[in-house]
């Protein structure tokens, strides 16, 4: 359970990341949401973390991919659906857009097919609550 | 005629410094009574007290509060917003880690203690320390202050005025407490549901910043939109601190401990531990 939540935080914590780097052209709400959504995130993540370490059932590996993991899906997301299909904001203006689109997206699923092979790798060993 | 004044009186300022210092006068009196009952009060918290009591001041009276309300009725909008920080969130914060309310448990008499525990569990305060209501109570009022005319009604009406300031520090305070509060409430929500509060009463807040900052429009738009930068970046600080308290609370109540572990600080007033066990991730 605390695996699952701690790959769904980390999720947000890159959220955060890759919001703070798009254009100022979105819509204020959705901005102030994703904004205060990955602050709060990043907070409750790595208390979380906090959480596993002293209760000596952090997998590093597991918790790198769930980063991984959730970093290459909300990636993925931003570029197809933000990008394409909501038109919020493009990667850069002015210039052909389909060799960025392909590195952004590309890479998106580099991070997410890591992310899924890390943390499917080993199941960790339930220590004894 | 200057705005606020009456006869050339600043009700604002006058009432504000009044109540600052009834409620210094409050806790100290609280505190030397505690202290009799062979109750001792942690410095931290009275330190808290009084700094944010201060605080509340700086934001109606004194230097701040004269350059964001000038006499010829023009706005500086960044020391406006330097208030409203102070006011609405950095003094609430510290208010409430002053812990009056168990302050004054461990202090009153018997009779009065019970009271006031009676008085927490009432209808009223269990529909206010919800943190739904507490959230819509305190970045609610900031979007009737900002998205309507209220805000230059309050400039002409001293009393209005006094009723947003009060408003504004009181609705902090709640929210405040309802979130990272050390007294006890009716009913402590799970850490998760705080935390979804929290991000809405933030963004709720960003928009309102961005918003302004986005129509600034008057005669010094440099200023308005500093100030719109201010309310932004401050609310972040002083929300990342409660987004800090909020998971703080869950991590030391949720200390793995061993299994015949007996809970250290029993017999204080933990009303809103009564039900809390283990309670998983962010419970």
């Amino acid at each position: 359970m605390a695996f699952v939540d701690e790959t769904v935080f980390h999720q947000l914590l890159h959220w955060h990341h890759f919001y703070d780097r798009s254009t100022p052209d979105v819509g204020l709400v959705s901005d102030g949401l994703f904004h205060a959504f990955g602050f709060v995130a990043v907070v409750s993540g790595l208390f979380l973390l906090s959480d596993l370490r002293r209760r000596r059932s952090l997998v590093v590996r597991r918790w790198v991919g769930g980063v991984l993991l959730g970093a290459g899906a909300f990636q993925l997301y931003d570029g197809l659906v933000q990008h394409k299909v909501f038109g919020l904001h493009q990667i850069r203006y002015g210039v052909d857009l389909l060799p960025y689109d392909l590195t952004w997206n590309v890479l998106a699923a580099v991070l997410l097919v890591a992310g899924a092979l890390l943390t499917r790798a080993r199941r960790p060993r339930r220590e004894p609550a | 005629m200057t705005h606020d004044h009456v006869d050339g009186v600043d009700v604002l300022a006058v009432l504000g410094v009044v109540a600052a210092l009834l409620a210094l006068l409050a806790y100290a009196v609280l505190v030397a009574r505690a202290r009799r009952r062979g109750r001792s009060w942690p410095t931290g918290r009275a330190l808290a007290w009084v700094t944010g009591d201060l605080l509340a001041v700086a934001a109606v009276a004194g230097p701040l509060a004269a350059a964001a309300r000038s006499s010829d009725g023009m706005t500086s909008w960044t020391a406006h917003m330097a208030g409203h920080v102070l006011l609405g969130m950095l003094a609430p914060l510290l208010l409430v880690l002053g812990a009056p309310v168990t302050l004054a448990l461990n202090a009153l008499p018997v009779g009065a203690a019970r009271r006031l525990s009676r008085l927490l569990r009432s209808r009223p305060l269990r529909v206010l320390t919800t943190p739904g209501a507490a959230a819509v109570l305190d970045v609610g009022g900031l979007w009737l202050l900002y998205g309507t005319p209220l805000l230059d009604v309050a400039h002409e009406h001293p009393v209005v005025d006094v009723v947003v300031h009060a408003h504004v520090l009181l609705a902090g305070y709640l929210f405040t407490a309802v979130l990272v509060g050390p007294d006890p409430l009716p009913h402590r929500r799970r850490t998760r549901h705080l935390l979804v509060v929290l991000v809405l009463a933030l963004a709720a807040h960003d928009v309102l910043a961005k918003r302004l900052y986005a129509r600034a429009s008057g005669p010094d738009l440099v200023d308005e939109q500093s100030g719109a930068l201010l309310m932004y970046y401050g609310g972040d600080a002083v929300d990342l601190a409660l987004a800090v308290l909020v998971c703080a609370r869950w991590y030391r109540r949720t200390r793995p401990r061993p299994a015949s572990g007996l809970r250290r600080g029993q017999g204080q007033l933990d009303l809103e531990r009564a039900g809390a066990g283990p309670q998983g991730v962010l419970g």
